[in-house]
């Protein structure tokens, strides 16, 4: 395909989702976050902001890696100075580690509620709210018409949403939501060798994009950035630690 | 000029008890208190007063007259608590209201009548919702506290004294219509004195020698030649406004126009002063006599009515107007100087100086409570649990740097989980270790970082951390309290690594 054609295609394309309704992305001509191939799968190959995204995490470790790809996002969308809000439920992120993805933890306002109505309110509320980068609310199920309020209070002020659903009871329900994440860990890979555990490594599923196409792929985050690394068919085996002849004790 | 009126209450802990036990109503009963090993009358309800008996017989005497008469045990300082609630409610016909010991109140109408439509009324009004609640009470008006005082009890024709007349007013009455003292009365009536019109006429240094500088501020203050002051029950907020309704309302677009108007000129007032509000009540006075409160608390001073409003618009849910609200008083209970910021140009300002962010903040506290909101500071600590504070407020920074040399674990749990642990040798990272049944196999491992008790804070056994991957990958904060025990070491979980 000669490289006339793929613009052509590319024109069409966007065409044909804007007579259907879809508005691109805000940040649309603006730089990524780095996030390589993935923002290729969105339109206007950019990860799109002012928007819903939503986090599956069906354990501890998921949300704990899903917390992680969020703070990498954070430091990208907090860049200017501004601030976010962390809505919550019995919340365990611990707030230093954020330091480590480049967000200041001290730019984040946590609120911590019991229910879920309260933490659907406040979160509508806040993304109502122009001078916010972010809003990230804890919530373990959301049915279609929530998101959708959510989702049109986003439209208007161009505060970004994320949804993060811990160990969710219906994962497969349908949301207004622009894309659905699933973030799992990763064994990570020895620096120069050195014993010990390396960077933070994650498989990012896209499960769900709005006029695109979801994918899964493998991102670490290293050296203040989000890098890809290559797709691991091999799974590191269990380094067996050379044990003195004394045995074991429990 | 001033105007005060003063309401007497005949038999107010009678009137009481018959409020609440209204089988008592025209009962012949009384309140008794044991003093000096005699039980005493303290208050006689009105059938009992027919019958002779009053405060201050022995209720040995008054059985001997009824005997069938029914006894309850009075209170210290019951009439002062009953007076003060009548005071509170009160309020609503003028903001300083006093209680006049032992048995009224004294309302400085000065400037409230006309409210509700001249004086003669403004004292049916609040005469007749005391009596139709079923308190037996006179009230009257006049330019002294003193003059009221002796209306009020003792007057036969007029309740309304008009200006400048108490003069005219006293001279019929007997002299204990003064405040006097008891032995000075008995003395007055001994030399004939039955009226006040008999000496007031008299020179004050005869007077003063006979009868003593009381007797004279006394008749002063009656006539309004000496000066008195009241103490009003609640002392007037700086900044209050209230807004008395004509017709009781119960409806929210009501209330929420009766705020506004509240907050336009509470505002406008705090604006010329250079000032904001931090926290602000609206009471709402019922018909049914309760009051509802509603509090509201910002982050920054302000004195922006639409952001207020928004406020309280977010609490109106909870005021219950009941049968409705005939009076609002909105009282800013804390006030701090405005920092002018330049509402335009400037308003586009990024990150927690953000004016929108403090308003919606504002907002949520109100929703969801301020102990819901946090942010977090760094603490020169190096215990887990120790390294962060809560800010004190938005703007607080700290020299404090969050500690970097260490990895932090993403999540962390509330209380460390204990786990079962296969450890090799000691100081060495854990093979294996079981959390909630589930058995992971350890692949990679880093540490071990030894944090300490801080022995001046709390006393226990260090932590040794190691940050475990597992064979899928998962990473894990663990820590072994204490030293490595050939027992077995207590092995607990304390975090989940991204």
């Amino acid at each position: 395909m000669t490289a006339e054609k793929q613009e052509i295609l590319t024109r069409l394309r966007q065409q044909i989702s804007a007579a259907q309704g879809f508005k691109p992305a805000i940040n649309a001509q603006g730089d990524g976050f780095g996030l390589g191939e993935i923002e290729a799968c969105f339109p206007s190959n950019v990860f799109p902001i002012g928007t819903i995204h939503e986090f599956l995490a069906e354990n501890a470790e998921d949300a704990a890696a899903s917390e992680g790809f969020i703070a990498g996002l954070l430091a990208k969308l907090m860049e200017n100075g501004s601030s976010c809000l962390w809505i919550s439920r019995n919340r365990k992120l611990f707030p230093p580690s954020l330091e480590a993805f480049g967000t200041d933890p001290q730019q984040i306002i946590f609120i911590d509620l019991y229910y879920t109505k309260e933490i659907l309110w406040v979160t509508e509320e806040a993304l109502k709210c122009e001078g916010l980068a972010c809003v990230i609310a804890e919530i373990s199920d959301i049915d279609f018409a929530q998101s959708r309020r959510l989702q049109l209070a986003t439209e208007k002020s161009h505060v970004t949403g994320l949804l993060l659903r811990k160990e969710p009871k219906h994962s497969l329900s349908a949301t207004a939501c622009t894309a659905r994440w699933q973030i799992r860990p990763q064994p990570t890979a020895l620096i120069n060798g050195i014993p010990g555990v390396g960077n933070p490594r994650w498989e990012v599923n896209l499960l769900k994009v709005k006029n695109g196409e979801g994918g899964k792929f493998y991102i670490e985050w290293a050296e203040d950035r989000f890098a890809p690394f290559e797709s691991p068919e091999y799974r590191a085996q269990p380094e067996t630690i050379s044990l003195p002849e004394r045995g074991l004790t429990a | 000029m001033s105007r005060f009126l003063s309401i007497y209450f005949t038999n107010l802990l009678c009137d009481y008890l018959a409020i609440k036990k209204p089988e008592l109503k025209d009962r012949v009963y009384v309140f008794t208190m044991s003093q000096k090993n005699r039980i005493m009358v303290t208050a006689a309800s009105r059938e009992a007063e027919k019958q002779g008996i009053a405060a201050g017989t022995v209720l040995a005497d008054a059985k001997a007259i009824i005997p069938d008469i029914l006894a309850f045990d009075d209170e210290l300082d019951f009439n002062k608590k009953l007076l003060v609630r009548i005071a509170k409610w009160a309020i609503r016909y003028s903001p300083v209201v006093a209680i006049d010991l032992p048995d009224g109140i004294i309302i400085d109408s000065s400037g409230c009548s006309h409210l509700l439509g001249g004086e003669e009324s403004y004292l049916q009004t609040i005469i007749g919702k005391l009596t139709a609640s079923g308190y037996n009470c006179s009230g009257s008006i006049s330019d002294t506290i003193g003059a009221s005082w002796a209306i009020a009890r003792l007057g036969k024709k007029s309740q309304i004294i008009a200006p400048a007349q108490q003069y005219n007013a006293l001279l019929n009455l007997p002299p204990m219509a003064l405040r006097l003292e008891q032995p000075i009365i008995q003395r007055l009536h001994k030399l004939g004195f039955d009226k006040i019109g008999k000496f007031i006429q008299l020179p004050s240094a005869m007077l003063r020698r006979r009868f003593g500088q009381e007797f004279l501020l006394r008749l002063g203050q009656a006539l309004g030649t000496e000066e008195e002051t009241i103490t009003p029950i609640i002392i007037k907020a700086p900044y209050e406004e209230r807004l008395y309704c004509l017709e009781a309302i119960r409806t929210k677009p009501a209330i929420e126009m009766a705020i506004e108007k509240l907050l336009q000129s509470l505002c406008d007032r705090l604006a010329k002063e250079g000032l904001g509000i931090r926290s602000a009540e609206l009471k709402g006075y019922r018909l049914d006599g309760r009051v509802t409160e509603t509090m509201i608390g910002t982050n920054q001073p302000t004195h922006q009515v639409p952001h207020l409003a928004k406020l309280f618009e977010l609490k109106i849910s909870q005021i219950e107007p009941a049968l409705g609200i005939e009076l609002f008083i909105l009282t800013a209970t804390k006030t701090e100087t405005v920092h002018a910021i330049q509402e335009k140009l400037w308003s586009g300002k990024q990150g927690l100086a953000d004016q929108a962010l403090a308003q919606l903040l504002d907002r949520l506290a109100g929703k969801v409570g301020p102990q819901a909101i946090r942010r977090y500071i760094p603490q020169a600590h190096y215990w887990p649990e120790r390294s962060l504070r809560p800010a004190v407020s938005l703007e607080e920074k700290t020299e404090v740097k969050w500690q970097k040399s260490n990895p932090r674990p993403m999540e962390m749990l509330h209380k460390p989980a204990a786990i079962q642990v296969t450890a090799p040798i000691p100081d060495y990272p854990p093979m294996n270790f079981r959390y909630k049944e589930d058995l992971h196999l350890v692949a990679k491992a880093d540490g071990p970082e030894r944090i300490e008790q801080e022995w001046w804070m709390q006393q226990g056994e260090h932590r040794d951390y190691y940050i475990l991957e597992d064979d899928k990958g998962r990473r894990y904060w663990v820590f072994r309290s204490g030293h490595y025990n050939e027992e077995g070491s207590a092995w607990f979980l304390h975090g989940f690594f991204a």
